[in-house]
């Protein structure tokens, strides 16, 4: 069973929504990057989501964006990348999700680097530029190595795609909470909400819903939580706080913040 | 090798819609509602009108005589999309799509820019269809190319300067498909090259393949040689689609920049390796790790590290040779074509002048190249200027 599958058996069995974070490799260092890490675990987080930044983030607002930037100009290369997974590994046990965009992949062809993933320590893939009809190749490469493939689905997500897309999915599904990039939003609306029903009754309990996109606070959480989401999906947020917080106190603001947020979720 | 309409967006194994789960809604209303309007004679009707019009169809084809006399062999014709309505062949396809955005019932359109040309041309399209258009420009494109962005403005359109990444086209294309996963029911991402999502290279050769019919019709007999610039692929495709079963060579011409063997080019046929950018797989410019590089040309409108998923096609079938021309090259075509025919070319036309002039040297009096001169050279007075007050060497052929 993978790590990402029993984690959420785990949370169930406790009647907890899971916690997943979101921070950037290498922004704004290496460092800083392991020390958000252990701010996370330490909080409560119960999947961290590593991003390994792409030129050309299509999905991403400005945050985001700005993150990727800075942690390539910081010269951040993809064996970098599984050293930091690498270094997690030996601390702690916690599912990593790797969310890149799909070049970074097609480069070295899905089935080498899904295969170097995996002996990094990496348990699922989020790829947010992976249309469910190009990705054929890509199921069957992470099938053959045992990879969680997290595939995003929309509010705008027609139900026969929904199913054709739940099939594809394994770990959990990645429900988009808004019409837009990452970033905070100011409000949660009512057509999220429903979307988010109908995730879950077409996913029928078979896999996890997560939502992400603009989730950024207590109340966000709590929202969600209580409107049936399996997991939420935190990510700009905590970019924010470590870009305006001092590098040795990274770990200790993301992990007051991560656990403000985990409470929510019990 | 004439693909008409691509199996699954693909042409070979190029090509296909790499996008954000938002858009794939669009996407296939987009599909839908092309396919529709691809052979309804109303539509044709209606946007041949246009063209004629509105937007000076059909473009002449003229002799360069003054020009084959100086470069001596074979006989250079010019296909002068410079002489359309707002200097490019962009209007081409703009009026298609605005016209097409019109009929789903969008009223807002967006679109991305390179050199301007097709922000203009978008802005044309819109003004006089009744639509809405903003325009997002590399920052860095909107210094090189002010005159276009203060003429997109008085057309009525908002554009945008993007900041992100390396501040141009392939930017421009990030924040416009940004904003279209924003504002997805509302908007119209009216695409200007051959390049994107399926449907976008196919309808785009499609708007555009009135250049090659036009040709074709034109020429008494077919030419022994065609010769396009390759940025992103549209006046190229447009013009090579109708010739490829004939026995014409086909020749695209890439940026070569500072050469090809120097980081600083824009020619991913000539120089890159396979890769998904902008919804689409092709050859890309791109490092070891698969992040896009950043691309270098004289000239704004193929500063692109990408290519239309069927020029990769095309070149893997060696149907269609893609060379590149270097800054320098270009730069004496420029020259040679102003002075010779009283003709100032767009930079990005003038990569296919300068490979004419090389190759016409060994052909034959009784053969024949036609080159599509994309668009005039106004826009780019400031960037030669420049160029020649930094390199001594061209400057004393003025």
């Amino acid at each position: 069973m993978s790590r990402i599958k029993e984690k959420f058996n785990q949370l169930k069995l406790q009647n907890e929504t899971a916690l997943i974070s979101y921070i950037m490799a290498g922004y704004p260092s290496e460092k800083t990057t392991l020390a958000a890490v252990r701010g996370l675990i330490q909080g409560g987080s119960d999947i961290i989501e590593l991003g390994f930044p792409f030129s050309d983030p299509i999905a991403d607002g400005p945050t985001i964006q700005m993150a990727s930037t800075e942690s390539l100009n910081g010269g951040t290369k993809i064996e970098n990348f599984f050293a930091i997974v690498k270094k997690i590994r030996k601390e702690s046990n916690i599912p990593l999700v790797l969310m890149t965009y799909t070049n970074i992949l097609y480069n070295q062809t899905y089935l080498k680097f899904i295969l170097r993933a995996k002996q990094a320590g990496i348990d699922g893939l989020i790829l947010p530029d992976m249309a469910i009809e190009e990705s054929k190749e890509y199921v069957k490469a992470a099938k053959k190595i045992g990879m969680d493939t997290i595939f995003l689905v929309s509010p705008n997500t027609e139900k026969d795609r929904l199913k054709q897309i739940i099939k594809s999915t394994s770990g959990f599904l990645y429900m988009v909470a808004v019409f837009g990039t990452t970033g905070v939003q100011t409000k949660i609306h009512k057509y999220t909400l429903d979307a988010l029903k109908n995730t879950k009754n077409t996913a029928k309990g078979k896999i996890p819903v997560g939502i992400g996109f603009g989730v950024s606070t207590e109340k966000d959480v709590q929202k969600y939580v209580s409107s049936g989401a399996d997991a939420v999906i935190v990510g700009s947020a905590n970019i924010k706080i470590i870009e305006n917080t001092p590098a040795n106190k990274v770990q200790t603001r993301i992990a007051t913040f991560t656990k403000k947020l985990k409470n929510r979720t019990r | 090798m004439k693909i008409g309409i691509p199996k699954d967006g693909r042409f070979g194994e190029f090509g296909g819609k790499y996008i954000p789960e938002t858009l794939a809604p669009a996407i296939e209303e987009l599909e839908k509602n092309y396919l529709k309007i691809r052979n309804d004679k109303n539509f044709k009707k209606e946007l041949g009108r246009l063209l004629i019009d509105y937007a000076g169809r059909p473009t002449p084809i003229y002799f360069a005589r003054n020009l084959t006399k100086t470069i001596g062999g074979a006989k250079i014709y010019l296909k002068r999309e410079d002489l359309l309505h707002g200097g490019a062949h962009k209007i081409n396809n703009t009026l298609g799509q605005a016209l097409l955005a019109k009929r789903m019932g969008k009223k807002r359109i967006i679109a991305e820019t390179g050199a301007g040309q097709h922000g203009v041309a978008t802005a044309m399209a819109c003004a006089s269809l009744g639509l809405k258009a903003e325009i997002y420009m590399g920052y860095v494109d909107t210094l090189r190319q002010k005159q276009n962005v203060f003429r997109m403005e008085l057309l009525g359109a908002k554009v945008h300067a993007v900041k992100s990444g390396s501040k141009t086209l392939k930017d421009a294309i990030n924040e416009a498909m940004r904003d279209w996963i924003t504002n997805v029911d509302s908007t119209y991402y009216l695409l200007g090259s051959a390049v994107g999502p399926h449907p976008y290279p196919l309808m785009v050769r499609d708007f555009q393949a009135v250049i090659g019919v036009e040709i074709k019709k034109q020429m008494k007999k077919i030419p022994n040689a065609v010769i396009a610039c390759v940025g992103g692929g549209s006046n190229a495709i447009g013009t090579f689609y109708p010739l490829i079963d004939t026995n014409a060579k086909i020749i695209g011409i890439e940026a070569g920049g500072k050469g090809v063997k120097t980081k600083l080019h824009s020619a991913p046929l000539t120089a890159g390796k396979k890769g998904v950018l902008h919804g689409m797989m092709t050859y890309l410019m791109q490092d070891k790790d698969g992040q896009i590089s950043e691309t270098h040309s004289i000239s704004a409108g193929l500063d692109y590290p990408g290519v239309g998923p069927e020029h990769a096609f095309l070149k893997d079938e060696n149907r269609v040779e893609y060379k590149a021309v270097t800054d320098d090259e270009v730069i004496d075509a420029f020259l040679i074509l102003t002075r010779t025919e009283g003709i100032i070319p767009a930079l990005e036309s003038a990569h296919a002048i300068a490979h004419a002039i090389k190759i016409s040297k060994k052909m034959k009096n009784t053969e024949s190249i036609v080159v599509t001169l994309s668009g005039r050279g106004d826009k780019d007075i400031d960037i030669v200027k420049e160029y020649l007050a930094k390199n001594v060497k061209n400057k004393r052929k003025i």
